[in-house]
């Protein structure tokens, strides 16, 4: 009796880590994969998604060291990740589940609504240290970031700082959330969050990619029509190997159903 | 029956025994892995692990001139736009990413592997004489190829770097800057004016609670205040941001609310319930004699306070500052929420600072196992148990020589 008892548990067991599958990497992208995995787990009971965080490196280290299925990535895959997998004897597989647009906001009360690249790179490099430069009020500017570990902190100096230093000394914030508190609350602020956490406590601002010919808002259509420029694609990477263990939870990201997921959590869908 | 009672004891005596080395043992790991994990910091090379620096062999840079971080930084931030201004000829520098390759090559011209990747690089270094490329070790050119290119020679992370710079820039590429003074003044400062505040308004309730209010009072505020000390961390960074901070800023008319100011104040009120403890307990141990004898040598409650009960509970209440100086030194996420995190060497207290627990409770997520971040951040961690240290064995220190004036 309890043999059998203790073949079934065995049993079970090793049928759920057959049909479970990790998921690890960005922040950022935890509510997509969350949201996705629930609706996922739902339609196909005997498939077990588990979805840890830690930044998008975590996930990329993860997956050179085999220890995820998935890894969840808020970046481009860097050049010496792509270098160490290849030395592990493994070839990876890109897939674009959504995209992310940023958006830079300020103080409700700021006069200012419009920035170019070059300002905002003067801003957050240290260039520029007063509002009345960028057609404001006689005011500090006080740039937030995001900390380090963030893939939303290394999006921002890529695209935006032109892989330029961040200010020495840039107030550094845990969570988008804290950006938005501290922006709200601080006159001279300037910020960037994703944009599914804009709300009313923060001004966006209108951004110019062309040397202030044209200035857009950022919002979901915006981003979609392409003429927002702030825009990053979120990734999934995985390795060719198990690729029909994690198939049917991509297509099902891909599929018209998981797409809208990715716009009720705030991120852009593909189409 | 007595030698099976024997036996007991001997195996509850092993027992005990066995579990003082273990707790020795664990501690003492610990603080090897921390320095085994930190020292590594210092055989890294300047420039990124696996990454080189290669100018155009005409460039006379090559010649003992090797670039410091900074500079390094400093070019890479076009803040530094002319080779004279670090020793070359008066050129201006053109700075080449590795990435950039790939928009100047298309991925079949660089070959399936990258096999022709060196040869293009060799050509993109020969064809400009004022150029400066960040790109990986493994694609420098080399052999027959190495015709035009040099590779400056990167030193080592040195110690004054760490203990001495002024810039705290760990993901900078390609020179990363570890410089550690502004996280050590920041921890020092906030802690300091933490203190600052605790202590006296932290006697002041010890002395009440233990010699002036009545039973009632002491068995209600009592256990209030220790109840203070059972609130989440976060809690409190969460009350810091979103109450002092604003309060701070409207109030003082800053341009920020996030200070070290606002972390004192937020670190003073998680020290206070140690320190009221352990100090009103001190008190309360000055035996009833040496009380009544002072009250009967006609001295006022007053001075039976401070000629007496102070002088005699004086280790005790310094022990109550250590706790609340060690408290206020590891404190993590309330500092982390409240003080901004500016990695800026402290000038007064109405500016934002970076202390060593949030720096490394924030980084160490993305820091790539024993990687050179890692490693530094491990270093700020034995940075951080040496100042725990020294504020121990000074009150150690101190409390021995009262004791001995007092006898």
């Amino acid at each position: 009796m309890k043999k059998l008892l203790l073949t079934t548990v065995i049993f079970l067991s090793v049928l759920f880590i057959a049909q479970s599958q990790k998921i690890k990497g960005s922040d950022t992208m935890l509510p997509l994969s969350q949201k996705e995995a629930e609706s996922f787990m739902q339609s196909n009971p005997a498939q077990s998604v588990t979805i840890t965080g830690g930044g998008s490196g975590v996930g990329v280290s993860a997956l050179i060291e085999g220890t995820t299925d998935i890894a969840q990535s808020s970046r481009k895959i860097k050049f010496d990740e792509k270098q160490k997998l290849q030395e592990g004897g493994k070839t990876v597989k890109e897939i674009i589940a959504a995209y992310d647009a940023l958006a830079v906001v300020v103080h409700p009360d700021n006069k200012v609504s419009k920035l170019t690249r070059e300002q905002l790179e003067g801003i957050f490099t240290g260039k520029i240290k007063n509002w009345k430069d960028v057609g404001g009020a006689d005011l500090k500017i006080i740039p937030y970031s995001r900390e380090t570990s963030s893939g939303t902190y290394e999006f921002f100096k890529e695209h935006v700082l032109k892989n330029k230093n961040y200010v020495n000394g840039i107030m550094s914030m845990p969570a988008t959330g804290a950006i938005i508190q501290s922006v709200s609350q601080t006159k001279g602020a300037i910020g960037y969050v994703g944009l599914a956490y804009l709300n009313k406590a923060v001004k966006a601002i209108h951004v110019s990619y062309n040397q202030g010919k044209t200035f857009v808002e950022p919002s979901i259509i915006n981003a979609k029509n392409k003429t927002y420029p702030i825009v990053r694609p979120l990734f999934y990477y995985y390795e060719l190997k198990s690729e029909k263990k994690v198939k049917p939870f991509i297509d099902y990201v891909l599929s018209d159903e998981g797409q809208k997921i990715c716009t009720q959590v705030g991120f852009i869908d593909l189409k | 029956m007595k030698r099976l009672r024997k036996f007991v004891e001997r195996i509850v005596e092993a027992i005990f025994t066995l579990s003082g080395g273990i707790t020795t043992l664990a501690i003492l790991l610990i603080i090897i892995f921390l320095f085994k994990e930190g020292l590594g910091l210092f055989n890294n090379p300047a420039v990124e692990k696996g990454y080189a620096l290669c100018v155009n062999s005409t460039n006379p840079i090559k010649a003992g001139h090797p670039l410091s971080p900074q500079q390094i930084k400093q070019i890479f931030d076009s803040e530094i736009t002319n080779w004279e201004e670090v020793g070359g000829r008066d050129e201006e520098i053109m700075i080449f990413r590795f990435d950039e390759i790939f928009n100047l090559y298309s991925d079949e011209e660089l070959g399936e592997n990258y096999e022709f990747l060196p040869q293009k690089l060799d050509d993109v270094i020969a064809q400009n004489p004022n150029i400066i490329a960040f790109i990986p070790e493994k694609y420098i050119p080399s052999g027959e190829l190495n015709s035009q290119v040099v590779t400056l020679h990167t030193p080592l992370i040195k110690p004054s770097d760490f203990f001495g710079g002024k810039e705290w820039l760990p993901t900078a590429t390609p020179a990363p800057l570890y410089g550690a003074l502004p996280l050590v003044l920041g921890t020092l400062w906030v802690s300091l004016f933490a203190i600052l505040i605790a202590l006296p308004l932290g006697l002041g309730v010890a002395i009440y609670l233990s010699e002036l209010a009545g039973e009632n009072t002491r068995k209600i505020l009592k256990p209030t205040i220790e109840l203070l000390a059972g609130i989440p961390s976060v809690v409190y960074g969460f009350f810091g941001l979103v109450v002092l901070v604003p309060l701070i800023q409207k109030t003082l008319h800053l341009p920020v609310g996030e200070t070290a100011f606002a972390g004192s104040l937020i670190l003073s009120i998680m020290a206070l319930p140690t320190i009221i403890t352990v100090a009103e307990d001190a008190m309360r141990n000055t035996p009833r004699t040496m009380r009544e004898a002072s009250l009967a040598l006609g001295a006022t409650p007053w001075q039976t306070i401070y000629k007496v009960i102070l002088p005699y509970s004086a280790s005790g209440i310094i022990a109550a500052v250590v706790l609340g100086v060690g408290r206020a030194i590891g404190e993590t996420m309330a500092v982390l929420m409240v003080t901004g995190n500016a990695a800026v060497m402290p000038h007064s207290l109405f500016e934002p600072v970076r202390t060593i627990p949030a720096t490394i409770a924030a980084e160490l997520g993305e820091a790539p196992a024993g990687g050179v971040h890692y490693q530094s951040l491990f270093l700020l961690g034995v940075i951080l148990f040496a100042m725990t240290m020294i504020i121990n064995l000074s009150v150690e220190f101190i409390s021995k020589r009262q004791i001995g004036k007092g006898m």
